[in-house]
């Protein structure tokens, strides 16, 4: 069984610890608590160069020692305490970079409040142990086989068939209700590709309905986003190989990912508020009265400075963008500022949690808005790579994941 | 050698830095640039929204906007500081930073520098003040070596 350390504060207080072991045996693992010797605590406090007031943080420190001098055994680590506490987000950021530093076990950090469930922890949870368990399954960097990846996200559902590392078929639609949705793409793209669905070797579902469209395919693989994405974007952008940083702006949530040799090493998922995600692009999109594929171009021929706006909430991101229009900006500057501010936010909250590797790969369906693909251009300093069918990925590294199960292949 | 002073606003620590022959860095000098030399956006230190941000570099979005600031203008000291000085348990007179959080980010960031630093305890009589400017003098001295 996978081994997570835990280290945290307040967990037992918020009325989270349950939640948090629940989410672990969900995935097949359990969580664990790093022995610390009592005189040890404050001399691993006085290395780490941090002292804070609270002695819980101080335990937390003392535990990352003994994962890194390997005086306690973990396959893989949560970091967690309560949101809006100042001292603990210092020490939980420095820390995070402390075990990724001196030990090559995954990490995932998270601030809960009192509500956070079982299921908000669960894709993160099951990502540590997809990168502990299956390192050999994620190694494999060429699709063999018929094989079909269906990503069932919280917008679109889309799917792709893959014959011999070539995609033969690929089709996406807006998601209504999850089975109708795929059913619609998977005949699509089984019509492409000139299959039919019992030709299929191998199935892989991935994003929100993957649980029960695994069931309904008969999956052999069924894995989180956090995997199947990076998979699909560095096998679609060709670079699997050496570091990369892939950032997927989704339609409810956003990924930044790192990863090495097509391998993710790190992860952060935000998603508490749609003013940073795809859906406040749409938002911006029928405001504007213009379809979600020409606001790209339209921002690409504004001036995001002219126009403030600040989207940390979708409500008074629209809020802003009405004010603007009556003030007589064009649709242009206001494109150009709804994009800058989405990639503003990721930005900030986002690419704060792992340290950005070049290249930056960006993928989902909002890297075909040329226009945020700009603004990050600009809130980066580099130009990010968007590879051919980038609103596919998850798709891809489905239907490439899937085909490791394929005996003798 | 560019010493900084922690706390960074201490008018003693940076008289005794310059006394042994080295580069105070303080956030007098950082922060008297930022009051004349700009145009008021933000008074009275004209700390804007961007010059928060640039806290990000040292601080990640989750921790408050109060510490993220104070690191924006304390953070590229630590990053030019070749040695420091720091003064433990000091009272709020000596100098201080108001923030107890940052204090102790700040002596982090100094840590991870790998820097030559000296933690000197604060005097509570003359005799113990004898022996702290004693010491520092030694340490700074030792730098030019």
């Amino acid at each position: 069984m996978i081994k997570i350390a835990q280290l945290s504060c307040g967990t037992d207080y918020s009325a989270v610890q349950t939640e948090i072991e629940k989410a672990a045996e969900a995935v097949g693992a359990k969580m664990v608590y790093p022995d610390v010797d009592m005189e040890k605590i404050n001399s691993a406090v006085e290395r780490f160069g941090f002292n804070p007031v609270s002695p819980q943080l101080k335990l937390m420190i003392a535990r990352a020692y003994s994962l890194a001098e390997k005086r306690y055994d973990a396959d893989a680590v949560f970091i967690s305490t309560c949101f809006r506490c100042a001292e603990a987000a210092l020490v939980r950021t420095e820390l995070r970079k402390f075990i990724q530093n001196n030990t090559k076990l995954p990490v995932v950090t998270y601030s809960f409040t009192e509500r956070t469930k079982a299921g908000q922890l669960l894709t993160r949870m099951e990502a540590l142990v997809t990168i502990v368990e299956r390192k050999e399954l994620l190694a494999r960097e060429r699709q063999v086989g018929l094989t079909m990846g269906i990503d069932s996200g919280s917008s679109t559902t889309k799917a792709m068939v893959l014959r011999d590392n070539k995609i033969i078929g690929k089709a996406w639609t807006p998601t209504a209700d999850i089975f109708s949705s795929a059913e619609t793409v998977v005949k699509e793209a089984l019509e492409q590709a000139g299959y039919k669905l019992t030709d299929m070797e191998a199935i892989g579902t991935t994003g929100y309905g993957r649980f029960t469209l695994g069931k309904r395919y008969n999956a052999k693989l069924v894995q989180e986003e956090l995997t199947t994405n990076s998979k699909g974007a560095v096998w679609l952008a060709d670079r699997q190989k050496g570091e990369a940083t892939i950032i997927d702006i989704g339609g409810m949530d956003n990924k930044a990912i790192t990863v090495r040799d097509g391998i993710p090493d790190n992860f952060t998922m935000g998603g508490i508020c749609a003013g940073a995600s795809g859906r406040f692009m749409e938002m911006t999109a029928k405001r504007l009265r213009v379809e979600i594929t020409e606001l790209g171009a339209l921002a690409d021929k504004g001036d995001h400075t002219k126009v403030p706006m600040n989207s940390y909430c979708s409500i008074f991101g629209i809020q802003d963008l009405v004010t603007s229009l009556a003030a007589g900006s064009t649709i242009e500057d206001v494109a150009a500022a709804a994009c800058h501010s989405v990639a503003e936010q990721i930005y900030e909250q986002q690419l704060q949690e792992i340290d950005v590797r070049l290249p930056v790969i960006q993928v989902g369906g909002t890297s075909l808005i040329s226009g945020l693909v700009t603004a990050m251009e600009h809130t980066l300093g580099t130009r990010p790579i968007v590879p051919p069918n980038s609103q596919y990925i998850g798709a891809a590294g489905a239907a490439l994941l899937s085909s490791g199960f394929l005996e003798g292949r | 050698m560019k010493v900084l002073i922690v706390p960074p606003n201490s008018l003693i620590l940076f008289d005794l830095v310059e006394r042994f022959g080295h580069e105070p860095l303080s956030v007098m000098a950082a922060l008297q640039e930022r009051i004349e030399n700009r145009e008021i956006e933000s008074p009275p230190m004209n700390i804007t929204v961007d010059v928060v941000k640039k806290g990000l570099k040292y601080a990640a979005i989750e921790i408050p906007s109060g510490i993220r600031g104070r690191l924006a203008i304390y953070g590229p000291l630590i990053d030019a500081a070749e040695a420091a000085v720091i003064m433990e348990d000091a009272p709020f007179m000596f100098g201080c930073v108001g923030c107890a959080r940052t204090n102790e980010m700040m002596k982090l960031l100094i840590h991870k520098r790998k820097i030559p630093v000296i933690k000197l305890d604060y005097p509570n009589n003359e005799d113990e003040a004898k022996a702290m400017v004693a010491k520092l003098k030694a340490f700074l001295e030792g730098l030019k070596k």
